[in-house]
């Protein structure tokens, strides 16, 4: 008779408060996961951001435009390898509730300055060649099931009119943290109808952004570049990508600290459940374990009774939180509206916290009844009547 | 011949907010090796204190408690715990079985402590079992055992591991006459056959016949 033998059929002596244990911190695992994977795909922009790209906007704010012709000039400064730039399409694509990036790019420049979005040669050779010519993330041919020659329309709102665009290629993600669910298609050719239909916006991009040889330069290039254009009508901000992404998170900053912070504190809702399921069970075994002591039993391998019954609890409850962490965000993922979250899935880094969590509750959650245990005197323990 | 315990001067007095309660005054005993001895006296008189005492499960106030050479009073805690696996066995009035564990694994509980390996637990706790006469019951449950058949698994359990002593607090208390008489049985066989030194508390005079002395505490002090 081993003591791991005892110790799980004292896990299991109560199989319905047992059973109620290990469904409590299975779902509260999985509550913890599933905020942290919201959390996660909150900062996927962030993650996914290269440390040799600087983005430069307008000063005032990323929604006014920048004049093209910086974009040589930006080039001249030392220290920068590569410019191109993006303009925010935006549109109408089937319906408003369809959520996806639409970038007019400079086809010659984007791509090199982003090589997670992995695409075909030929395909790409085909994007080229055909103004109208769009490429798209794999995430959205899905979605949509599209195919290379399909054509996607779509009504206009920042550039109004109605557009369409050929698929010409399919990208995949790099990383798991890249975006695949984006459409990029040629600058010229929104610039052109632009230039016959809205004159005065003609020749300006959205953003900038800038490959720099040396990441440790990304503060002085940055300054040198806005230094450029200081006091002219169409001043610039030029930060990391990684900056530039935050920004973005900075008006939910309030709601992701929080869903952060709730995550945290379901841990110590879980500590709580188990901690009350050891005392309660430590408690109604107060003669036995006076019994253990009087035959012998050393402190140590008491705790191993309970420490053991405690981790067997916390452990099979993380278990099936985690397990069920994978339907959970699946299902979760399907409810809400398309491309909400471009990115989202569990991190490595969430299922090992849910693990360790499982460990430290469950050790922290037997320490008090274990206090109880080595306290109470044995002869009191026998005469203890529950 | 020494004697195998030796109690000298023993006090044991609890404390209950300021006030100090005596509960044993001025114990002097001596117990031989192979006695089969019961303390009687009425409620409050302080036996099963003495006998907590005396099997190294509560300290005294003062005095000394001397088995086998060793002053146990003196022992610490983690000492204590050893010294008790090794050289005593406990009978408690209401059996303290482990309701999760078979009449086998009960016995084999004890003998974790021992270095044993498994399979000799198996083969000590079977022999022990089969020396109570249940043999046949080794794998039931506590709930499916009669009082006297569990408290024979209790016996079992403490004569696993071959102690010296044997401590017995109201073994019978719990019990119909048929049983008590079954378990009563079994000490004096224990007592005359594997020469066990036996310690009982009990109220039952019937149960002190059994007995080969009996002692008489009043007030806590032997009479």
């Amino acid at each position: 008779m081993e003591l791991f033998r005892l110790l799980l059929r004292n896990a299991l002596r109560h199989k319905l408060r047992t059973v109620l244990t290990v469904i409590g911190v299975g779902v509260a695992v999985m509550a913890f996961a599933l905020l942290q994977t919201v959390v996660t795909a909150w900062h996927a922009g962030v993650e996914a951001s290269a440390a040799n790209r600087l983005i430069t906007r307008h000063a005032v704010s990323f929604v006014f435009p920048l004049p093209l012709s910086y974009r040589d000039r930006i080039a001249q400064i030392a220290g920068v390898n590569k410019v191109t730039y993006a303009v925010w399409f935006s549109g109408v694509y089937i319906d408003k509730n369809q959520f996806l990036a639409r970038l007019a790019v400079d086809s010659d420049t984007f791509f090199d300055v982003y090589p997670e979005f992995v695409i075909d040669r030929e395909q790409f050779e085909a994007f080229k060649r055909e103004r109208n010519a769009c490429i798209i993330g794999v995430d959205i041919a899905n979605r949509y099931h599209l195919k290379i020659g399909d054509i996607m329309p779509i009504e206009g709102d920042v550039y109004p009119g109605q557009w369409e665009f050929v698929v010409r290629g399919i990208y995949y993600p790099r990383d798991q943290t890249t975006d695949p669910s984006s459409m990029m298609f040629h600058y010229r050719y929104v610039d052109e109808r632009v230039r016959q239909e809205f004159p005065d916006r003609a020749g300006q991009v959205g953003w900038y952004i800038v490959r720099i040889d040396d990441p440790a330069n990304s503060a002085q290039i940055s300054q040198e570049i806005d230094n450029l254009f200081a006091n002219s009508r169409a001043e610039t901000k030029t930060e990391t990508e990684r900056a530039f992404q935050q920004s973005f998170l900075s008006a939910a900053s309030a709601v992701i600290t929080a869903m952060n912070i709730m995550s945290f504190v379901i841990i110590g809702i879980i500590l709580l459940v188990l901690g009350n399921t050891m005392v309660m069970s430590a408690r109604e075994r107060t003669h036995e374990f006076a019994v253990l002591k009087a035959l012998g039993f050393s402190g140590g391998q008491l705790f191993l009774l309970l420490g053991g019954e405690s981790m067997i609890l916390s452990i099979a409850g993380s278990a099936l939180g985690l397990a069920l962490t994978l339907p959970a965000v699946a299902g979760f993922q399907s409810a809400l509206p398309k491309g909400w979250f471009p990115v989202f899935y569990i991190k490595p880094e969430t299922i090992l916290i849910g693990c360790i969590a499982g460990f430290a509750v469950g050790l922290l959650a037997s320490l008090i009844p274990l206090r109880r245990v080595l306290t109470t005197r044995i002869v009191e323990g026998l005469r203890y009547v529950g | 011949m020494d004697a195998l315990i030796q109690v000298q001067e023993l006090y044991k007095s609890y404390q209950r907010d300021t006030l100090e309660i005596p509960v044993l005054r001025n114990i002097n005993l001596k117990i031989f090796a192979g006695e089969f001895l019961a303390f009687m006296g009425p409620s409050g008189s302080g036996k099963t204190t003495l006998l907590n005492l005396i099997a190294g499960i509560d300290k005294p106030t003062s005095g000394k408690i001397i088995i086998g050479g060793i002053d146990v009073a003196a022992l610490s805690e983690t000492e204590l715990a050893v010294w008790r696996s090794r050289n005593v066995g406990f009978v408690f009035q209401f059996y303290n079985l482990i309701p999760v564990l078979t009449a086998l694994e009960n016995v084999e509980l004890p003998l974790i402590l021992t270095p044993l390996d498994k399979k000799e637990r198996r083969v000590h706790a079977e022999i022990a079992l089969t020396v109570v006469g249940l043999a046949d019951r080794m794998h039931h449950y506590p709930r499916q055992l009669s009082g006297g058949q569990e408290q024979r698994v209790a016996i079992a359990r403490a004569i696993a591991t071959d102690p010296a002593i044997l401590v017995a607090d109201e073994p019978t208390g719990d019990l119909d006459k048929n049983s008590a008489e079954e378990v009563l049985g079994l000490m004096d066989r224990l007592n005359r056959e594997l020469n066990k030194t036996i310690l009982m508390v009990t109220h039952d005079p019937r149960a002190a016949e059994r007995a080969r002395s009996v002692r008489h505490l009043e007030k806590g002090e032997l009479a």
